[in-house]
């Protein structure tokens, strides 16, 4: 049975890696204190700081076929609740969960007092670490804080310095992704003192619009405003962001990875990436935070599954995996081989291909490789309602089927040139069926040589 | 037993196929693969863009998919609700290949063309200004109705004769009611007279319109005569007054004032409309049905899924029995062996001697295969005829008479109604570029 518990940003500690993120699910105590029972690890509290008004509506959401949520955005702000409240409930719930981890996510006025003040007031409530939040998008940010100040790295850096001169436990600074590079932001909150790093905040978005009424969402009496876009949408750029903050040696802190978790695998990615703990709010706002008991057996059961005994143990793997494109092999060659025994003829590979890639998927099995047998995309497409049919009556006449050795008529196999593939994995990602396309390594006859390596030895060479 | 048709009717033919709830075709639309060339459409005798009109549902573009359904197919309503997807599009789904339950195709292209009825039943087009050359339609069925949309299409006025009082030919006539209902196939019909078609009820070519007014009038016929009644079988007691032909049974349950049926009912036949017949009579208030066949089950014509559904509805089947007389109380069998395969490839039925038995009934239906109108097609118009059915060039539809195109059961021997659709739409396409020319 794998460890999951968690040492993070040196010395907050909890029973495993899932934490709430800083948002509605984490807005008061009770809910905090069910999500433990529930199996949570720890909890960024919904963001303090004075009170502010909130609007209705505050989320819109992207679907896609027909999957609910795969991407939210909301421009709800910082917790409506007052601030003696939220810090007494603080206190309650650290009292009666030692174990797990509460942290206070904060935002106060860019004023050294502000913060000081803030920063004593959550660390008096009991809080195990503070999280400044650097990164909301909206709202707050046109009052001169959230990403108004994770956008500048100067201001990072010195407010973060501000609540380091007070902070008596683990400060993490909460990056924003609306920002050309996050490493400018990491190295700045570094530079001020900061103990870990969270990302990534909401990216800005305006999710869509009502067709009938003409009225961006949400919908506020008529007007929207863009808002922050999270959900299982955003997890690559999230994965992406951390990986770059994970290698870069200038702003080297511990991460807390934030982005479009929404079950146990996203959450292995994040620390194969190098997080340290992962956080989570689309997902627990969607289904509850009964979805964590998953995340937790399912990461176990693959830790096991891999010989890991603690995060420790898998924690960064896959960061050296990551290299500028530069350094990549250029004589490495795959290519995509069709399994004719499990093909059903769906023919997205070949359609695909044609249009999309690079036109080396045939449908000429019937007429045979060699020659021009092979029919384009408009020609099939003109054959196929050029005829008659007739109901078959199997009865009657005979069950007529161009026959071949497999499930699926010869005819609507696709055949691969492997002469021309160029290995892009397209087919195989649009294939519906698993493991009918599998890409396979071929030996091109010559060493590994990458692009730095070819215009190195043309420099050498006297020749561009 | 006999009593008057209303409310009853809907609740005894409670639809076999209801309609999908919108959200529940919006995900069943999402299923769909998409697939390039798809087995589906190629499946469909009227080559319907199946995956274009399912994308075009699960975007919400559903006026796009009832129009793209329609041009394909000008009856894809009652094609939804009556085709035998499973042998069709649904029978070719590849999701099939992959231990998946196909798309509901059918319930899908429904849902499409409930929408575009519900909205006004507007089409894109609007039919041309009329060329100077007529075509007549001999019988308002589902072959007529193809060919006439697409010769207005082209500009060309029709008219169709129809014998009967109703349009829709076994569309409004013949289709179980749990499947299509005269109402629905009416509506159709309309749509088609929307587009400037002129109907002419009560009408037979041969009586009342002349042969010679025919060509006097119109520069091309197409002919979509559909069959005659039941062959008789040469039994003896045939003649009797519970006996009756099988779609004048379902066409009387369906249009008529009156409805009558046994309290044990016996239906000759092992084919589709045999097997309607045969749920209509149960449905309608009889007590027990049997269906009685001279082959087995492995030779039944019926398809699979009609068969089954008939065992759900409680028809009980008489295999290997051939009737050889009629009782007022009952039907006379003798057991049948099978021997030898036949020309048909079938294992050929003979008699068990001394296995005479009666099964018990008070009525007894008649479906095995209908008459051909063989002195009307080949005495006055001179098309060539084989095996009782019309022979038509298949790139076409043309007969050997130039003047004269066919298509429908005249020509296939009785199919279903989507392949009559098809060869109405061959034809009126051949029809138009030959008047073209």
């Amino acid at each position: 049975m794998a460890d999951l518990t968690t040492v993070f940003a040196g010395g907050i500690r909890c029973p495993n890696p899932f934490w709430l993120a800083s948002g509605p699910p984490a807005n008061c105590g009770e809910q905090v204190m069910r999500a433990f029972d529930a199996g949570w690890g720890g909890a960024v509290w919904k963001t303090l700081g004075d009170p502010i008004v909130n609007v209705s509506s505050r989320y819109s959401s992207v679907d896609w076929n027909r999957q609910r949520m795969m991407g939210l955005n909301n421009i709800e702000l910082i917790t409506d609740r007052p601030l003696h409240v939220n810090l007494r409930e603080i206190s309650e719930v650290k009292k009666r969960y030692p174990a797990h981890a509460v942290i206070a996510s904060l935002m106060v006025e860019s004023k050294p007092e502000a913060w000081r003040q803030i920063v004593r007031q959550a660390e008096d409530a009991g809080a195990d670490g503070l999280e400044l939040n650097f990164g909301c998008p909206h709202g707050m940010s046109e009052r001169g804080m959230g990403s108004a100040v994770g956008q500048v790295p100067e201001y990072t850096e010195l407010i973060t310095s501000w609540v380091k001169e007070v902070a008596r436990t683990p400060v993490l600074v909460k990056l924003t992704p609306n920002i050309s590079d996050i490493r400018m932001v990491a190295r700045a909150a570094k530079h001020g003192g900061a103990d870990g790093l969270s990302a990534i905040n909401t990216i800005n978005s305006i999710t869509g619009i009502d067709l009938d009424t003409l009225i961006p969402r949400p919908d506020v009496g008529g007007q929207s405003s863009h808002g922050g876009y999270c959900g299982p949408a955003v997890k690559p750029i999230a994965l992406h962001l951390v990986q770059q903050i994970a290698a870069d040696e200038a702003s080297r802190l511990p991460i807390s990875g934030i982005g479009g978790i929404s079950g146990w695998q996203e959450a292995a990615e994040f620390i194969l990436m190098g997080a340290g703990t992962v956080q989570v709010c689309t997902a627990a706002m969607h289904y509850g935070f009964r979805i964590v008991e998953d995340m937790l057996d399912g990461l176990s059961n693959w830790m096991d599954s891999k010989g890991y005994r603690t995060l420790d143990d898998f924690r960064g793997l896959s960061l050296p995996r990551i290299v500028e494109w530069k350094n990549l092999d250029l004589n490495y060659k795959i290519i995509a081989r069709i399994h004719p025994e499990r093909c059903i003829g769906c023919d997205l590979c070949y359609t695909a291909c044609w249009d999309g890639a690079h036109q080396c998927i045939h449908l000429d099995r019937l007429t045979g490789a060699n020659g021009n047998g092979h029919r384009t995309p408009a020609e099939v497409e003109r054959a196929s309602s050029s005829r008659i049919a007739n109901t078959p009556i199997a009865k009657l006449d005979g069950a007529g089927r161009d026959a071949g050795p497999y499930p699926t008529p010869l005819a609507r196999i696709p055949r691969v040139d492997e002469d021309e593939c160029v290995g892009c994995n397209l087919c195989a990602l649009v294939c519906p069926v698993d493991g009918c396309i599998t890409m396979e390594q071929v030996d091109t006859g010559r060493p590994p040589e990458t692009w730095s390596q070819r215009v190195a030895a043309l420099g050498k060479g006297g020749q561009c | 037993m006999s009593y008057q048709p209303g409310e009853d009717i809907a609740q005894r033919f409670a639809e076999i196929h209801p309609p999908l709830e919108p959200q529940a075709a919006l995900l069943e639309a999402h299923r769909c693969l998409y697939c390039f060339d798809a087995p589906c459409s190629d499946a469909c005798p009227t080559h319907i863009d199946v995956p274009r009109f399912i994308k075009k549902i699960a975007t919400g573009n559903l006026r796009g998919s009832a129009l793209g359904i329609l041009d394909a197919n000008i009856l894809g309503a009652s094609c939804s609700r009556v085709c035998p997807v499973d042998v069709l599009c649904e029978g070719a789904c590849v999701l099939h290949l992959y231990n998946k339950q196909p798309i509901e195709i059918g319930r899908l292209q429904r849902h499409a063309m409930d929408y575009f009825y519900s909205n006004g039943a507007k089409l894109a087009y609007l039919p041309r200004p009329e060329k100077a050359k007529r075509i007549a339609c001999v019988g308002a069925g589902p072959a007529s109705l193809a060919c006439a949309a697409e010769l207005r299409k082209r500009g060309y006025a029709v008219t169709i004769f129809e014998s009967r009082p109703l349009p829709g030919g076994l569309n409004t006539y013949g289709v179980a009611e749990y499947k299509l209902r005269p109402s629905d196939s009416l509506r159709e019909v309309e749509l088609v007279k929307s587009l400037g078609v002129e109907f002419r009820f009560g009408k037979s070519v041969g009586s009342d319109v002349t042969v010679e007014e025919l060509e006097r009038t119109y520069a091309a016929v197409f002919l979509a005569v559909g069959l005659g009644p039941a062959e008789p079988l040469g039994l003896p007691g045939e003649e009797m007054s519970h006996v009756v032909d099988a779609l004048r049974f379902i066409a009387d349950y369906k249009t008529a004032q009156t409805i009558s049926v046994g309290r044990k009912v016996a239906v000759i036949g092992g084919g589709n409309t045999a097997i309607d017949a045969a749920n209509a009579a149960l449905r309608l208030g009889a007590d027990e049905v049997y269906m009685v066949y001279r082959r087995s089950e492995r030779e039944m014509p019926a398809f699979q899924f009609e068969y089954e559904n008939a065992k759900l509805e409680g028809v009980r089947f008489r295999f290997q029995t051939q009737p050889i007389a009629i009782q007022p109380n009952g039907l006379e069998c003798v057991r049948m062996e099978l021997g030898a395969p036949d020309q048909s490839g079938r294992r050929k039925p003979e008699p068990v001697p001394r296995s005479n038995f009666l099964i018990e009934c008070d009525m007894v239906i008649l479906a095995v295969g209908q008459s051909r109108f063989l002195d009307f097609l080949s005495a006055c118009l001179a098309v060539e005829l084989r095996d009782g059915n019309v022979v038509v060039d298949p790139e076409t539809g043309r007969t050997s008479n130039p003047r004269y195109y066919a298509g429908g059961d005249c020509v296939n021997g009785g199919r279903e109604v989507v392949d009559a659709v098809a060869e109405g739409k061959r034809a009126g396409i051949a029809m138009a570029k030959w008047l073209d020319a």
